[in-house]
């Protein structure tokens, strides 16, 4: 599937949900799916700045493909971070690059959960597209 | 706002008292307003609200500069601001009252001003405690790098109540000054000030108060608590952001050099040399924030309406009911215990994360504060990330108590 198709897929998911606190559940939901990162793997290196919860994202580069794992000790915030990794992970970094997450919004993330809340949401988006711009630079020096 | 004879003070009611918050009005997410985050900021009265816009619509001018009718005005206003500063803290004289932008900047006046002059040599100590907002800590600590002094901590029991036995024996001959919190943010844990200064001043030590927690809930008298310093943020006791107090005692004060230099703060600027203002003017380098300070004013007459015995004691009533109530719900822990406690509950719920609890109960309209408060030492104290906290204000009801009862029970069930 391409990233399109995976947020096409996400926005149809959410709107089986009417009120917030089905919302909520899917996500928290979506969040306790994410295969687990192992705790030696929670350190400061993955670990993102700014957020009032804690999160990390470590990513690898498997055939020019990027495959990320993450965590957070809040739910919600997993949530979040589950769903960008559903769309993101697996593709390559100019995939990631020209896709930007527009679908945030059609399921009425932004407006709960926009990225001023503090919930990281940007910090998590910035740091998946920062990883992308790290080995896309790195491929091409190969 | 009409003004009220000091020794008749209006009935507390709290309907009456909501009516002048139009904010408490409002609908968030659809559902009517429940804000319990006081303690970050409290909401403002009517009066405070006109003060600002009556002072921006008619009265707007610098202050002691200007010998036409609209300076003298605004001066006047600012200044009588001043006078009712003093009067709400008991301090002796209004010279002793110095406007700045907040508790932040007041004890960043204080640690530079005291770090400019020659009172700390190296090896010098300040005393805080381990419930201090994180701007009663990095203050002493760049003054601690630049002049080689050390910092000591009072340690605090598992109920958040300092240990003033530790705090008597850490102090030395190299102890300078003693900064501490008068209520905690984190824990609500109203510290014993009168017992703290006189132990200080027994070793002639000077103390400063954080009082940025303790406006709104008590009857702060600088006189009898003897502090040094003492201060506090306008935007935490109904008042607009952006303004707040030092007060010092005069002796404090007279021997300080300026914090900042500029206009309103000199007598004369030549290049060679310049001479300075008397307190308070000596540090209010600028044009301050006039209105500011007027509406501060505003809020104090608000305040000062009523009988704050009779505000404690409802407040007491919430903080009381309140914490019966979230002890009903499984899992969760109060955090901070102490005897002598204000309107301020933290709180975790075992297996939910508090990031998790503010943002599942915003969405029916509930406001509390989650983090590590500004105070992560207190976390760490406590073996915890962050809490959820709920702050009570005397605009607060047991039915919006009720309501975040509910609120938790729904986080609660979501999380099952």
């Amino acid at each position: 599937m391409t990233i399109e198709e995976k947020q096409k897929k996400l926005i149809e998911e959410f709107e089986q949900y009417t009120d917030w606190e089905e919302r909520y559940k899917h996500l928290i939901e979506l969040g306790r799916e994410l295969s687990q990162m192992p705790e030696e793997l929670k350190i400061d290196k993955y670990k993102l700045d700014g957020c009032q919860s804690q999160v990390w994202i470590k990513a690898e580069l498997k055939d020019g493909k990027i495959y990320f794992e993450a965590d957070s000790d809040a739910a919600i915030v997993k949530g979040l971070v589950a769903l960008l990794l559903k769309v993101y992970s697996g593709h390559t970094p100019d995939e990631i690059l020209s896709n930007p997450p527009e679908f945030l919004k059609q399921i009425g993330i932004d407006k709960h959960l926009s990225p001023t809340r503090k919930n990281g949401l940007a910090a998590m988006m910035k740091q998946i597209q920062m990883y992308a711009v790290a080995f896309k630079t790195l491929t091409a020096k190969k | 706002m009409q003004k009220t004879d000091k020794l008749v003070k209006k009935e507390f009611n709290v309907e009456e008292v909501r009516n002048d918050f139009p904010i408490l009005k409002r609908l968030v997410n659809d559902k009517p307003l429940v804000y319990l985050d006081n303690a970050a900021t409290t909401q403002k009265p009517q009066n405070v609200i006109d003060a600002l816009t009556n002072y921006y619509t008619y009265d707007n001018a610098n202050i002691h500069r200007g010998l036409y009718f609209l300076s003298e005005l605004a001066t006047e206003q600012y200044e009588n601001a001043r006078l009712k500063v003093k009067e709400f803290i008991n301090a002796i004289s209004a010279s002793e009252i110095i406007f700045v932008r907040g508790t932040t900047e007041a004890i960043n006046l204080v640690a530079s001003s005291l770090c400019r002059s020659k009172y700390f040599s190296e090896g010098d100590e300040v005393v805080i405690s381990n419930m201090e907002h994180h701007s009663n800590i990095v203050p002493w600590q760049l003054i601690r790098d630049r002049k080689k002094i050390n910092l000591k901590v009072i340690p605090i029991n598992d109920a958040g109540e300092l240990d003033l036995e530790a705090f008597e024996s850490m102090i030395t001959d190299k102890t300078r000054l003693v900064s501490v919190v008068h209520i905690s943010n984190a824990l609500g844990t109203i510290n014993p000030i009168k017992k703290i200064t006189e132990i200080a001043h027994s070793r002639n030590i000077p103390v400063l108060v954080d009082g940025a927690q303790a406006m709104s809930h008590l009857k702060v008298d600088v006189q009898e608590l003897d502090a040094d310093f003492y201060v506090f943020s306008g935007h935490k006791v109904f008042g607009p952001t952006g303004i707040g107090v030092l007060y010092g005692k005069t002796e404090f004060l007279e021997m300080m050099p300026p914090y900042q230099g500029g206009g309103d703060m000199i007598r004369t600027v030549t290049f060679e040399k310049t001479t300075f203002e008397n307190i308070p003017k000596k540090f209010e380098a600028g044009t301050p924030n006039i209105a500011g300070g007027i509406g501060l004013g505003a809020a104090i007459d608000y305040v000062n309406q009523f009988d704050r015995t009779e505000l404690s004691n409802y407040e007491d009533m919430l903080l009381k009911y309140a914490t019966e109530r979230l002890s009903e719900i499984e899992g969760l822990k109060i955090i901070g215990n102490a005897s002598e406690k204000a309107s301020v509950i933290s709180f975790v719920i075992d297996g939910i994360h508090p990031y998790d609890i503010g943002t599942i109960i915003d969405t029916d309209g509930i406001a509390i504060r989650t983090g590590h408060h500004c105070t992560q030492p207190i976390m760490k104290r406590f073996g915890v990330p962050a809490t959820a906290r709920a702050s009570f204000a005397f605009y607060n009801t047991k039915e919006e108590i009720d309501k975040l009862y509910a609120g938790l029970l729904k986080v609660k069930k979501i999380f099952e």
